[in-house]
């Protein structure tokens, strides 16, 4: 590891905006369990690092129906919300992992291109969170959506969303921790009746399935059509093959629970 | 920087994006925590920090400056070991015994923090822990029995409680 490189530890919000700045030169690190290996192995050489350790930037809140998560929330400290983001977050890795792993850092997971990480993405974009981050151009709050689709030099403050009326997680076992979910779907009732799925693992990020919410009615008729809303990739935890047979089932199940 | 480590307060002079594994083993001659996959996949190098199992080669060292840090070496001595490690004895759940300094301290924690003898609760707390001698049986075994104690220790072969702890491999 490069001896120069400068690390900044603010130990507030604002200290961290401020050593962010615009972004740029600077490598984030969350909880750490993407980004120190890659560092230890020198794939990821940073000029300067951000530990957002004792920033500040924790916690859950949830007043009235609205909730708002910090971006360094620990994966563990969500597990016990209601579904889809609570079995979501229960399902990811082991103990000691969702202990250390931050929420802005799952927002924010990458990737060799074509491969999907980040499990927590799919239960946002159900519920259809919105993100607020800073870096160049100032604040931003945004879907996760696009959010997702544009979050190269964002620092993650914290995400929100409006309490769903009902919402659903079902996902494939992983055969070995060290993998996101190779597939997952999150779906969700949102306050005004319309119910919102997403997947993770049949794409690099997070994705929607419109195709299979304008056939919400019918669990079957909805799981086939999810499939034209996807583009899914082998890989070394399942094929492609695979999650083309199981997506249709993941989509069926969660839209029975949402009832 | 500093860390404590089992108790004694050390300064630590590697960069701060070190990983804490390899601060122990590197600066610090603390070489019970295993340098496995060195990225979060084994759990060989599972240390408690501020008393929570961490994979410490996840961790940047200057995430957690002034922190307390437990390793199997803190946990007991050869001569005074801890009832987990009796038990790993005991029930042979040691095999190469890579893995067992991140699972007697996973199985520590777990069993510290009110953990039962149910069998599926100890594989769900050390599913983060690969033994690829594939021992689990044993070690499951092992961290159920340390929970009820319900052991014996004079029943062990003779000298098989120090043939295990003796030898400082690095
Ligand atoms: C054994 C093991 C099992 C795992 N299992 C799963 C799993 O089942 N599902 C899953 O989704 N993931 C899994 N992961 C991957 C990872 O632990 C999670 O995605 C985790 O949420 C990442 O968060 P972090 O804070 O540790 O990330 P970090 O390593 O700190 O950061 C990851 C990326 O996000 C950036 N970043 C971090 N915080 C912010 C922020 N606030 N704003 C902007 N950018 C930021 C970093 O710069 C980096 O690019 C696993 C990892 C391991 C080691």
């Amino acid at each position: 590891m490069a001896e120069a490189t400068e690390v900044l530890t603010p130990d507030s919000p604002e200290a961290a905006a401020a050593a962010f700045g615009e972004g740029g030169d600077v490598t984030i690190i969350g909880g750490g369990t993407i980004m120190v290996p890659l560092v230890t192995h020198g794939v990821v050489q940073p000029n300067k690092a951000l530990i957002l350790a004792d920033a500040g930037l924790e916690g859950v809140d949830q007043s009235g129906t609205t909730v708002t998560i910090g971006a360094m929330t620990s994966v563990s400290a969500l597990s016990e919300l209601d579904a889809p983001l609570g079995p979501c977050a229960a399902n990811l890795g082991d103990s000691e992992v969702r202990d250390q792993a931050t929420v802005g850092g799952n927002l924010c997971a990458v990737a060799p291109p074509e491969h999907p990480t980040g499990d927590l993405q799919g239960a946002f974009v159900a519920l259809g969170a919105s993100v607020r981050s800073t870096g160049a151009g100032g604040e931003r709050i945004e879907p996760v959506a696009d959010f997702l689709a544009d979050r190269d030099n964002r620092l993650v403050l914290d995400v929100t969303y409006e309490q769903p009326q009902a919402g659903a997680f079902e996902s494939l076992d992983r055969p070995h921790t060290h993998h996101p979910t190779p597939l997952a779907v999150s779906g969700a009732r949102l306050a005004d009746g319309s119910i919102q799925l997403a997947a993770t693992g049949a794409a690099p990020t997070a994705v929607r399935l419109p195709s299979a919410e304008a056939e919400a009615s019918d669990p079957d008729a909805a799981g086939t059509a999810a499939l034209g809303d996807v583009r899914l990739v082998d890989d070394a935890v399942s094929s492609a093959w695979y999650r083309e047979r199981i997506l249709p089932v993941l989509v069926r199940r969660v839209l029975e629970q949402l009832g | 920087m500093n860390i404590t480590v089992n108790g004694d307060e050390l300064e630590v002079r590697s960069p701060g994006l070190t990983s804490l594994l390899r601060v122990l083993r590197d600066e610090l001659d603390v070489v019970g925590p295993k340098a496995g996959c060195e990225a979060g996949g084994c759990g060989a190098c599972t240390v408690l920090v501020d008393g929570a199992p961490r994979r410490s080669c996840l961790t940047a060292v200057a995430a957690i400056d002034g922190a307390e840090v437990t390793t199997v070496e803190g946990l007991g001595a050869a001569d005074d070991l801890s009832p987990v490690q009796q038990a790993f004895v005991h029930y042979y759940a040691a095999q190469c015994g890579f893995c067992t300094p991140g699972m007697v301290v996973a199985a520590t924690h777990y069993l510290d923090s009110g953990g039962s003898d149910d069998r599926k609760e100890i594989q769900e707390a050390l599913r983060g822990h690969v033994c690829r001698c594939t021992g689990y049986v044993k070690i499951i075994e092992a961290v159920a029995a340390a929970r009820g104690g319900n052991f014996d220790l004079t029943t062990t072969a003779e000298g098989g409680y120090t043939t295990v702890m003796t030898g400082d491999a690095k």
